[in-house]
């Protein structure tokens, strides 16, 4: 038989019976469609993380006070027990190692903020005006905090998007005074919106010179210390000179943590890259039931289409080319499935990217080739079962049937 | 003396039903030269299908040897039989057999599709076939659009599209009326007439008395042979 007779022939049969034809495409399609919307769920999740935070600033190395490893016994630990606090010395101290660029370090606390007439409870961090920096944010109105000495602090205020919003709507901010706890700041600076980030929002955060936000707060401990090395290549490098300047400030121990944000980062790709591994699996499956769904449609169809599989033996058609005809016909269904699925797929992820515009949900190449090849597969494979009782039918009591 | 086209020798053919044994056909011994006209006949059970199909290829016998045109064909793998029938043989149902979905002219195409002849040469084979057999305003209308007659006339264009050496009929007659069921028999007498070899199963003492030759099975054994 040459090939567009066998491709006229099997599509021919498949649009014999529409119905079961279209069954048949449609579960394939579902499943296509499953491995396509889903995956781009799942990657959508992955890339809407990274991109969160990436938004922290790139080079950075956060340090924060306690040890996460495990050393040796030091006769220094005998007498603190607890680990030393990460103080503002720390943090310039920290300028020195030869591979970062800027450090700010971040002191944290709640109080409360009022203007006449609005009260409201905030978060206040205590930073330098490098921190604008360090993280890459915007100002939107005025400038942030000024260059000055660490230890002091000028009575000054840099508040969120949010913040700002709430205490004084549409109006100026910048000038404008501000009473936080039992201090008066005036407002230098609003921060452009920028949204969620090392679990603070800046929106909602008010910004005021270290040294008084550890005055407010009665303490003189820092909560982080935000390290920025001179470019990506550095940063170990970065993170190393941090540990060490440390050490040396905290009597030769080692108690304080730094994380890179590259690590941080390449652990939540990797738990969100095995979930979207995960999700198309689960997702495969409805593939493989797909699959087997064709293989007894398939049996069906070959049930149904007996006597004019005797009839073609009759008209001399070989075992072969019967079985080719259904394996063709089995292909054609699952690759018009597969497409299908795919159309629908993409339509669904679009669907949701147009919902959720924030959340990049496209499916990852790997994910839709992966799933038009197991559906052609899973079609093709679970075809042959039937393509070769279809062959093997003895043409005579196949022609007696009727 | 000429080379005959069909020669059979000592068939058996046996069915296994449940525990007991049927003899289809016994000891069963023949020759037919080409371009006779033989009409198989007897009552139901008799054989006469059993012996068609084996004469069809589309059954072996479990003994004895089945000679067409001086080539055993007993011993042939089922694609070569394939070929054979694609070649050779030409088969005319009783219930006509026609694929549904198909059009007549692509039922009448089926054996070179399957076969591979070339679209060109088939649609000139089938355009004449379709004139021969007075179907060219029928061409484009499917089995269920047909009369009986019609549609037995699309399985006969189909049955000699591939210019077959022998045809096979099956009660050609058994699902038409009298006027449609002789104007097949003359059809097939016409191929006959051509020198195509015409073995036809049938009940009708009518087709029997016409064919120039007559066989009587009973009981899976060739009872009676009027060349003989």
């Amino acid at each position: 038989m040459r090939a567009p007779d066998l491709i006229r022939f099997a599509s021919h049969a498949a649009t014999g019976n529409p119905l079961r034809s279209s069954l048949l495409v449609l579960a394939v399609a579902i499943g296509v469609a499953a491995v396509v919307v889903l995956t781009a769920l799942g990657d959508g999740a992955r890339r809407y993380v990274l991109a969160e935070f990436s938004s922290l600033g790139s080079n950075l190395v956060i340090v924060l006070p306690g040890r996460s490893q495990t050393g040796g016994f030091n006769p220094a630990n005998a007498i603190t027990g607890t680990p030393r606090d990460l103080t503002i010395n720390d943090a310039k101290a920290l300028l020195r190692g030869a591979s970062i660029r800027r450090v700010a370090p971040i002191a944290v606390g709640t109080s409360e903020i009022s203007v006449p007439g609005k009260l409201r409870e905030v978060m206040v961090a205590g930073t330098t005006s490098q921190y604008i920096e360090v993280r890459h944010l915007d100002i939107s109105q005025g400038s942030f905090l000024p260059e000055e000495d660490w230890g002091r602090g000028a009575a000054v205020a840099v508040i969120g998007a949010k913040v700002r919003q709430e205490m004084f709507g549409q109006g100026s901010a910048v000038g404008r005074l501000i009473r936080v706890g039992d201090r008066r700041f005036r407002i230098v600076g609003v921060l452009a919106s920028s949204g969620q980030g090392l679990g603070m929002n800046t929106d909602e955060l008010v910004f005021v010179p270290v040294a008084l936000a550890q005055a407010m707060f009665n303490s003189n401990t820092l909560f982080r210390i935000l390290v920025e090395a001179k470019n990506r290549e550095e940063i170990p490098l970065a993170k190393a000179q941090a540990l060490e300047i440390l050490k040396l400030r905290h009597e030769g121990e080692e108690d304080v943590t730094a994380i890179t944000q590259d690590a941080v980062l390449a652990t939540f790709d990797r738990l969100l890259s095995a979930l979207t591994l995960g999700v198309a699996g689960i997702a495969a499956i409805s593939l493989a039931v797909a699959g087997i769904l064709v293989m007894n449609v398939m049996l069906v169809s070959v049930v149904q289409r007996t006597s004019e599989i005797g009839l073609l033996k009759a008209l001399g058609a070989t075992g072969s080319a019967i079985r080719l005809a259904f394996l063709v016909e089995a292909a054609m269904l699952s690759a018009a499935g597969a497409v299908m699925g795919f159309l629908l797929g993409q339509g669904g992820a679009a669907l949701i990217r147009n919902f959720y515009p924030t959340f990049p949900a496209f499916p990852p190449d790997w994910a839709v080739a992966a799933g038009l090849i197991t559906a052609l597969a899973t079609g093709i494979l679970f075809g042959v079962l039937p393509a070769r009782r279809a062959a093997l039918l003895d043409p005579v009591q196949a022609l007696a049937k009727r | 003396m000429a080379e005959p086209q069909i020669r059979l020798a000592g068939i058996e053919r046996v069915f296994h039903l449940g525990d007991s044994e049927v003899h289809a056909l016994h000891s069963l011994s023949l020759t037919i030269m080409p371009g006779e006209y033989v009409a198989v006949m007897g009552p139901s059970g008799s054989g006469k299908s059993t012996l068609l199909n084996l004469l069809g290829l589309l059954d072996r016998p479990n003994a004895g040897s089945y000679v067409l045109e001086g080539r055993d064909v007993t011993t042939l793998n089922p694609e070569e039989q394939a070929e054979v029938r694609s070649r050779r043989i030409g088969f005319v149902f009783q219930s006509f057999h026609l694929v549904p979905r198909l059009t007549a002219y692509d039922n009448i195409a089926l054996p070179m599709m399957l076969a591979g002849v070339s679209p060109k040469e088939r649609d000139v084979r089938v355009n004449k076939a379709l004139k021969d057999y007075g179907l060219e305003d029928r061409a484009g209308h499917r089995p269920e659009e047909l009369s009986g007659g019609q549609r037995q006339r699309v399985a006969i264009a189909r049955a000699t599209i591939m210019e077959p050496a022998m045809i096979l009929a099956d009660e050609p007659t058994g699902n038409l009326d009298r006027a449609t069921g002789d104007e097949v028999v003359h059809l097939l007498e016409e191929l006959n007439g051509r020198g195509v070899t015409l073995i036809v199963v049938t009940h009708d003492p009518g087709i029997g008395s016409r064919s120039r030759r007559q066989l009587l099975m009973e009981d899976g054994e060739l009872r009676r042979d009027s060349a003989i």
